[in-house]
């Protein structure tokens, strides 16, 4: 019988701790689908966040760091400086990458650092307990923020791929989401692009994902599907931000 | 060859010597000649610099260099010391070796710029949170400095602990004839088997330090307090000064110790009879030298001499237990004692 599917050789059989339901599962896949079609698995060196990521070195069979809240960056560009030639990528959530981490994503980004960020925005801090993001859309409901997201308390949602594309630094930026089969698709064709763009040496390179968080947005995996779909997607757009192969030509 | 060599680019030019090629900074007085030096020397040596954005980012940076197998330190002074500690107590739970140098200033908060030494606590007591330990020195001058700033690299390896060095704007911004000593063969190191560095034949490297069973965290911190029980038998470095026939001891780090030998030298010279016990390594404290100086009968009591309020001087408690008693004279906020203060100071207390 012919294999028309199977599991990554990069990842481990470590039974996932995610929620049932939760997208970060199929982004660990695909980053890591994407590294082995490259044919620089082996190369790689993964960089995992304080979040429900915190993990995420289970998952990997490649050399892995776990780092402090929201520095993922500044380690990202650090190991990268050591070892040109591996394929570095961190992996991070809402609050580490645009909260307290936010001077390392953005200087990493301005520094044009040679690695992938991958961001998950689940407009939610997952980890902790369902606290308010800097992502969290108006009107959602969070343990910090009980009668929703009010922006003349608790502030706007920030947009950070488009902040970011005002960058010189980044060499590409695209939002992508992970709420059907058809933008799994596509997420996985942008994290390719985005270690493509590595291997090139081309600079910094940063996917955000609409993911979900079944748990804390208290809804069925199917319906956190929907959520995306429907109120996230329309909020923060889907697409290439920032494409400097684009550019060259 | 001694060269005329002002401290901090002595100290920038020694971790080079001693295989340093990656250094990630943020400017802040009195340190600045440290990275201003590394971010043009390093370039030539094939190494990186980056300025970070922030202090915590540039401790975060040394994490990933240190923990990729390279040879990395950053420095800074008092403030930026306070913002890296989160750092420095990863890099002390998933074990990466380092160096980090503190040119410490007056304080608390923003404080001041001149010489102090009132980060002895958060030095040698953790700093950060959790229990751990860096190995911790005190050179007294700039050719101590660079002698040990040279051999760092190879304490933090052996123990695969952050090391850090403290000084203050004196030594830092002194020019004295210094040698630096012959530079080390980086092909010629141990080799770094648990670095994060890929490639890793199958066997996954890790740089980590959460442990979230409880058992294997507690299992972990007795790890810890193990190798640091073997840094306390094998580290420890002092001097003594004139002790044989003291009555009175001076104990006194850095900077600070210079000026109490020139008190001593001129109490010496009026008959009264004082000597000095300095530590060169304040994380392991020379508990045993000092416990051994108070069993003495000669020595009537010790004088802890610090640009604090007063913070070494409960270590020297500690190790003295009760034995003699223990004085303590300091200054702070930036202001130096002159010898002239200390000579006062005992011939009045006599
Ligand atoms: C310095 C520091 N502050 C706070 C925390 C607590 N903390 C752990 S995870 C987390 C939020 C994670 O949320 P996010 O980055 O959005 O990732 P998610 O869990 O949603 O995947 C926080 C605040 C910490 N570990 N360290
Ligand atoms: S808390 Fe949310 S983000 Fe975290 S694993 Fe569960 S569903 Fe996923």
């Amino acid at each position: 019988m012919a294999i028309v599917a199977k599991k990554p050789e990069l990842l481990t059989d470590a039974h996932l701790h995610y929620c049932p339901g939760c997208t970060h599962g199929i982004v660990h896949r695909l980053v890591a689908e994407v590294l082995e079609e490259l044919g620089c698995a082996d190369a790689a060196i993964g960089i995992m966040p304080v979040g429900c990521a915190v993990f995420g070195y289970n998952y990997f069979k490649c050399d892995m760091f776990q780092a402090a809240h929201g520095r993922a960056p500044a380690v990202a560009s650090a190991v990268k400086r050591v070892h040109p030639d591996s394929v570095v990528f961190s992996y991070q959530g809402d609050g580490d990458c645009s909260s307290i981490g936010m001077a390392e994503t953005v200087h990493a980004a301005a520094r044009g650092e040679n690695f992938t960020l991958i961001f998950i925005n689940n407009g939610i801090y997952g980890m902790t307990g369902g606290q308010m993001a800097p992502t969290t859309m108006e009107g959602v409901k969070a343990t910090t923020c009980i009668y929703g997201r009010d922006p003349k308390v608790n502030g706007n949602p920030i947009h950070l791929s488009e902040m970011l594309a005002t960058l010189t630094g980044p060499a590409y930026i695209e939002r992508t989401a992970c709420c059907d089969p058809a933008n799994v698709r596509k997420t996985k064709a942008a994290i390719k692009k985005a270690f493509e763009i590595q291997l090139a040496k081309k600079g910094f390179s940063f996917i955000e994902v609409l993911a979900n968080c079944p748990s804390n947005y208290h809804m069925t995996a199917l319906e956190s599907m929907e959520f995306v779909k429907t109120k996230a997607i329309p909020f923060y757009p889907l697409g290439v931000y920032k494409d400097i192969t684009k550019e060259d030509k | 060859m001694k060269k005329l060599w002002k401290g901090n680019e002595a100290i920038a030019e020694a971790a080079i010597a001693g295989g340093c090629r990656y250094f990630f900074g943020y400017p802040i007085t009195p340190q600045n000649e440290i990275p201003e030096y590394m971010s043009w020397r390093l370039a030539e040596e094939g190494g990186a610099f980056i300025q970070a954005e922030s202090e915590v980012s540039a401790i975060n940076m040394v994490y990933g260099a240190a923990g990729a197998g390279a040879r990395a330190m950053t420095s800074s002074s008092s403030p930026g010391i306070s913002l890296k500690q989160e750092g420095i107590s990863y890099l002390a739970g998933a074990e990466v070796p380092c160096v980090i140098v503190n040119m410490m200033r007056g304080g608390p908060g923003l404080g001041g710029i001149q010489p102090a030494q009132g980060d002895y606590f958060q030095a040698v007591k953790g700093g950060g949170h959790g229990d751990y330990h860096c190995i911790v020195y005190a050179p007294g001058n700039i050719q101590e400095f660079v002698d040990v700033m040279y051999d760092a690299f190879d304490v933090a390896d052996k123990y695969r602990n952050p090391v850090m060095l403290i000084g203050d704007g004196m030594i830092g911004q002194m020019m004295e004839a210094v040698e630096i000593p012959e530079y080390k063969d980086l092909n010629k190191l141990p080799p770094k088997p648990w670095a994060s560095q890929g490639h890793n034949g199958g066997v996954q490297r890790l740089i980590n330090s959460i442990k979230i069973d409880p058992n294997d965290l507690e299992d972990h911190n007795h790890r810890l307090f193990k190798k640091y029980a073997e840094i306390e038998a094998n580290e420890v470095k002092y001097e003594e000064y004139l002790t044989e026939d003291a009555e009175i001891v001076f104990v006194a780090y850095g900077s600070v110790a210079r000026i109490c030998k020139a008190a001593i030298n001129e109490l010496r010279e009026e008959g009264i009879k004082v000597g000095m016990l300095r530590p060169i390594t304040i994380y392991p404290f020379p508990k045993k030298p000092l416990a051994a100086l108070a069993e003495k009968a000669n020595v009537k009591k010790f004088l802890t001499v610090e640009l604090s309020m007063g913070q070494m001087v409960e270590d020297v408690r500690l190790s003295v237990n009760g034995k003699k008693p223990v004085d303590f004279y300091g200054r702070c906020g930036g202001v130096v004692m002159m010898p002239a203060d200390l000579v006062k100071y005992v011939k009045e207390g006599k």
